[in-house]
């Protein structure tokens, strides 16, 4: 378990490698996490009481030996939002097709709200692209336990501070207005659904909009998308590539 | 400006600012403020603001940028102060809701300081405000309820406001994603304070919860880049507006904050 620690969690890390280098960056995280899948998922996993970013805990990377391009320029940069809202997407519909036995119905309700919306957002996605759009990807959740409550709002948690940081990002890459606007009114939804999950987590805290996604500033953390790729890069079995700009 | 007071004034330097803004600036000026930073405890806004109007060399901030800003600090003005006068009045709001409060305070007033440092000179003066809205609102800091629908109504036109800008710092990326980095931010206060007035986090069609229907006007847009999603994927209309949050134009923004500003 220790070794996937390894995984690149921080921004810097990765931004330090430069953009033409960190498709390969990614490629070999996607490589150590390969060789590292012995815990099973049922296992009760402890959750940290305070707010933290470790996805690489819940990764077992599981390659089908594809590799999806998503372009160049504007166009890789609205797959590379598909491809999140994929994620996204399928990691709700797995979660209510298993809910966690004490799911409350408010926290249904809440789960249902923000499945419905990542649908949405996929399916927008998949249209305006039209024969750019990258192909459906397959999700891979096998590190996750479902039915334990603490590490689904965990990871919903953290999977949603990551859009956010991921929009916030990729927002400069958008020359079109039409395409940073639409972005923009996609990413405030994404900030709701993670302060939400946030405050499920921990309640009635400051976690809501906390230390961890803002920073003294009061700005939300930006991620590039070789930071945002590799730490989603565990979770889908397709390889990612893509060359910005 | 009395740049040590405003030092002094200032949360000492983040160090990961210069992780933020290393591709602010394509010069190596950033090695320059990190290694002065180490020996002296320079406050990060005024980092930001450095490299922010320094990526922009001697002729400064565009006009249009710095109108964009002022706009945005008009606005941090209003919600700072809100913020301010409500967790220091006693007895508004519950102790077990503090926290909440004075992390939004905290941003707000972050906000007001960095709009200030990257304005400089150029920053508006703050305005004279009437939280009453001239008597619209009189239990604004003796009725919790009123002040968190205000609150709501502070935090979710904020939202629309800096989208409604984001396109006019398109040939300004520091900027923009500096305006992002705030825009997810209120977008975060505002799904916290709607939940705890009992209300969904995100915005059903153009639904005002109680609060004037200019806030949320034009909300209920369904089609997006020329694509119709009302129904895709079986997904209800209301649903569909719910995934997206609309812009305000800045004369739309003035007319629903005008009345707070005396």
């Amino acid at each position: 378990m220790e070794e996937l620690n390894t995984l690149p969690e921080s921004p810097t890390r990765v931004e330090g490698v430069g953009r033409r280098s960190f498709l390969r960056y990614v490629g070999g995280a996607a490589v150590v996490g390969g060789i590292l899948s012995s815990c099973t998922p049922t296992d009760e996993v402890a959750v940290s009481s305070t707010p933290e970013y470790n996805l690489s805990k819940y990764a077992r990377k599981m390659s089908n030996g594809i590799t999806v391009d998503l372009g160049t320029g504007e166009v890789a940069i609205l797959n590379y939002a598909y491809a999140l809202e994929q994620l996204e997407a399928a990691y709700y519909e797995m979660l209510l097709a298993n809910p966690y036995s004490e799911m409350t119905a408010m926290e249904r309700t809440m789960f249902t709200d923000i499945r419905d919306h990542e649908v949405i957002h996929r399916e927008f996605f998949k249209k305006a692209l039209g024969s750019a759009a990258i192909p459906g990807l397959t999700p891979n959740f096998s590190g996750i336990n479902f039915k334990q409550r603490s590490v689904v709002i965990d990871v919903a948690r953290q999977f949603e501070d990551t859009g956010v940081s991921a929009y916030n990002g990729a927002g400069k890459y958008l020359k079109t207005g039409a395409y940073l606007l639409t972005a923009g009114k996609i990413v405030s939804v994404e900030a709701r659904h993670a302060a939400l999950l946030s405050d499920l987590q921990f309640p009635l805290s400051g976690s809501f909009a906390g230390d961890l996604p803002v920073d003294t500033m009061g700005l939300e953390r930006s991620r590039e998308p070789g930071a945002v790729l590799a730490i989603v890069a565990p979770f889908i079995q397709e390889t990612i590539t893509f060359t910005l700009a | 400006m009395n740049l040590q007071n405003i030092l002094n004034e200032l949360e000492s330097v983040d160090g990961e600012i210069f992780d933020r803004l290393a591709h602010v600036s394509r010069r190596n000026m950033f090695s320059m403020w990190a290694n002065k930073a180490a020996k002296v405890a320079v406050a990060a806004p005024v980092v930001m603001a450095s490299a922010l109007s320094n990526a922009y060399g001697q002729s400064g901030l565009p006009a249009n940028v710095v109108e964009v800003l002022n706009f945005a600090l008009t606005l941090e003005y209003l919600e700072a102060e809100f913020y301010v006068r409500g967790t220091e009045t006693s007895g508004l709001i519950p102790s077990q809701f503090m926290e909440i409060f004075r992390t939004i305070r905290r941003h707000e007033e972050a906000h007001v300081r960095l709009l200030r440092s990257v304005l400089g000179a150029q920053a508006v003066a703050k305005p004279t405000f009437d939280f009453t809205a001239k008597g619209a609102f009189p239990t604004v800091f003796s009725n919790f309820q009123t002040y968190m629908a205000l609150s709501q109504a502070f935090e979710d036109t904020g939202v629309r406001a800096y989208k409604g800008q984001a396109g006019n710092l398109i040939n300004a990326p520091a900027v923009l994603e500096v305006a992002l980095n705030i825009h997810s931010v209120e977008a975060r206060h505002a799904a916290r304070i709607r939940v705890l007035r009992g209300f969904k986090g995100w915005i059903t069609n153009s639904d005002a919860s109680g609060l004037p229907v200019t806030i949320y006007a034009s909300d209920n847009i369904t089609n997006q880049l020329g694509v119709e999603l009302a129904g895709i994927s079986g997904k209800s209309a209301e649903a569909v507006t719910e995934a997206f949050d609309e812009p305000l134009s800045k004369s739309d923004v003035l007319a629903i904050a005008g009345p707070f500003i005396a």
